[in-house]
C-alpha cells in the first residue's frame, strides 16, 4: 500500500516547522518517525496533502535532569527512552513502558512526542505520562505553553494541540522512590494493549492511568482517592472502571475489558506496594 | 524530491516521489529483492532492514526519510562470497521453512545481537517480536540467532 500523493517539506528548527504549518494550514501534518502516521496514511484513514518532516530536528531530541522533573525533547525515540540512564533512575516506569511499545524496529523509529500527538488511547505511552502526572510543552506561531497531561486528551485521536502548534517536550516528574508497574494485556508480544494500566504508589499515594478504556487513554481517579482514603487494594482495584468507557471491538466486549481493568489494576498496585 | 541513499556501502542519488516507501525504492528502484513486502502494515518484519546500523521496518518509512542515511539489506551481508556468521547460522540450524521471513529474520537478528550481544533465549524470542513467521518456524530461528551469539 502507498500512501495518497502529497508535499514534502523538510523543517530544521520547531520554529520552520510551525511557520512551515501556518503557511499551509490544517491540511498539513508533522512527521516524526511516522510510526503512526503513515499506516494511517496507507490504509487512507489520513490523507494529508502535506508532510512536515520534523525527523530531522535534531536538538528535540534529548532527556534531562532538570531538578524535580525529567526533560524529554518531543523526537526521542521509544528506544532511547527505554533504555536512558536518567529515566531508568527517575522514572523507570516510563523507560519500561517505552520498551512495551510495538517491537524493536518500531522504537528505533517511534517518537515519544508523535505518541502523544498521535493521542491513541490504545497507545502506551499517553496513559503512562498521564499516571505520572506530565506536562507537556507545545509551541505555536505566538510561542509556548504548557498543557497537564490530565487536560491534554480530547477525544479519539483528538488532543488540545492547535493545527498550528508542535509539542515539543514531555516533562515527567520524578518518581522518588514510588514503586510502580506497567501491565500490558495483549495476545501477541507487539500487538496494542487490549487493557493497560499503568500504576505508581507510595505510602497513602498512588497515580493510575488505563489504556485503551474509552476515547482517550484514561486516569482512574477512583482508584487513586480510594488508595489516599486508605482503602485496600482490591476494593481500590474494583473501581478502575469508574472514569473509563471502554468499547466493545474484536479482541474484547466492554463488561470484559472492565473486568480485566480491575484484575490488571490490582495486580499493578500489588506489584508497586512491593 | 532529490534523494541520496548509501546502500551497501554503495552511493546511490535519485529522485522520488514523495510518498515512494523505503521498501519500494529498495525493491523497485535499485532491484534490490531481497527485502520482502510482506503484511505492509508494520507487523511482520519480512521488510526489515538496517538504517545507520539499525533495525528498522522498511515499509513503515518513506525513501525521503532515508535521504543521507546508510541502509544495509540482506544482499549487503555476505562479505566476498562469504556469508555472514548469521546467514551461516540460519543455514545450520535450518532456521527456515519458506524462506519469506528470513530476510527480515536475519536483519533483525543481527539488530538484536548488536545491542545485546549474549541474549537469553527468551531476550531472543522478545527482541524478534516484531518478526512473524507464518510457518511457525521460531524454534529453529531462535536456535540460530544463539548459535550465533555463541559463536561470536
Amino acid at each position: 500500500m502507498i500512501p495518497a500523493a502529497f508535499d514534502y517539506k523538510r523543517a530544521s528548527s520547531a520554529a520552520e516547522a510551525i511557520s512551515l504549518v501556518s503557511e499551509f494550514g490544517s491540511d498539513a501534518k508533522f512527521l516524526a518517525g511516522g510510526h503512526s502516521l503513515l499506516p494511517l496514511m496507507k490504509l487512507r484513514l489520513a490523507q494529508p496533502s502535506m508532510l512536515i518532516d520534523i525527523g530531522r530536528v535534531k536538538d528535540l531530541s534529548y532527556i534531562k535532569d532538570v531538578g524535580d522533573h525529567i526533560a524529554i525533547g518531543a523526537l526521542t525515540r521509544h528506544m532511547d527512552v527505554e533504555t536512558s540512564k536518567v529515566l531508568l533512575e527517575h522514572a523507570p516506569l516510563l523507560s519500561h513502558a517505552a520498551g512495551h511499545v510495538g517491537d524493536a524496529q518500531v522504537r528505533h523509529r517511534g517518537t515519544i512526542g508523535g505518541s502523544i500527538a498521535h493521542a491513541d488511547p490504545a497507545s502506551d505511552l499517553p496513559a503512562t505520562t498521564l499516571a505520572l502526572g506530565a506536562t507537556y510543552v507545545v509551541q505555536g506561531p505566538k510561542g509556548k505553553r504548557e498543557i497537564a497531561a490530565a487536560n491534554f486528551y480530547k477525544g479519539f485521536l483528538e488532543s488540545d494541540l492547535a493545527a498550528d502548534e508542535m509539542l515539543i517536550e514531555i516533562r515527567v516528574p520524578k518518581m522518588q522512590g514510588a514503586g510502580w508497574s506497567f501491565q500490558k494485556f495483549n495476545r501477541r508480544a507487539q500487538d496494542w494493549a487490549i487493557v493497560g494500566v499503568a500504576a505508581w504508589r507510595r505510602k497513602g499515594e498512588a497515580g493510575v492511568a488505563l489504556v485503551n478504556m474509552g476515547s482517550t487513554p484514561i486516569l482512574a481517579t477512583s482508584v487513586s482517592n480510594a488508595i489516599a482514603k486508605g482503602a485496600s487494594i482490591s476494593d481500590a482495584a474494583a473501581m478502575a472502571s469508574n472514569e473509563a468507557d471502554p468499547q466493545n471491538d474484536l479482541n474484547a466486549s466492554t463488561v470484559y475489558r472492565k473486568h480485566l481493568a480491575s484484575v490488571l489494576v490490582r495486580r499493578a498496585l500489588e506489584a508497586a506496594s512491593k | 524530491m532529490k534523494v541520496s541513499v548509501t546502500v551497501n556501502g554503495k552511493e546511490h542519488h535519485g529522485d522520488v516521489e514523495p510518498r515512494t516507501l523505503l521498501v519500494h525504492y529498495l525493491r523497485e528502484t535499485l532491484g534490490l529483492t531481497g527485502t520482502n513486502v510482506g503484511c505492509d502494515t508494520s507487523s511482520c518484519g519480512a521488510c526489515t532492514i538496517h538504517l545507520n546500523g539499525e533495525a528498522v521496518k522498511s515499509c513503515t518509512m518513506l525513501a525521503v526519510q532515508a535521504d543521507g542515511a546508510s541502509v544495509t539489506t540482506i544482499e549487503g551481508l555476505a562479505k566476498d562470497g562469504v556469508m555472514h556468521p548469521m546467514q551461516t547460522a540460519f543455514m545450520e540450524n535450518h532456521g527456515l521453512q519458506c524462506g519469506y521471513c528470513t530476510p527480515g529474520m536475519v536483519m533483525a537478528a543481527i539488530g538484536l545481537l548488536n545491542e545485546n550481544p549474549k541474549p537469553t533465549e527468551e531476550e531472543v524470542r522478545m527482541g524478534l517480536e516484531g518478526n512473524l513467521c507464518r510457518c511457525t518456524g521460531y524454534h529453529n530461528i531462535v536456535k540460530s540467532v544463539l548459535a550465533a551469539a555463541s559463536a561470536k
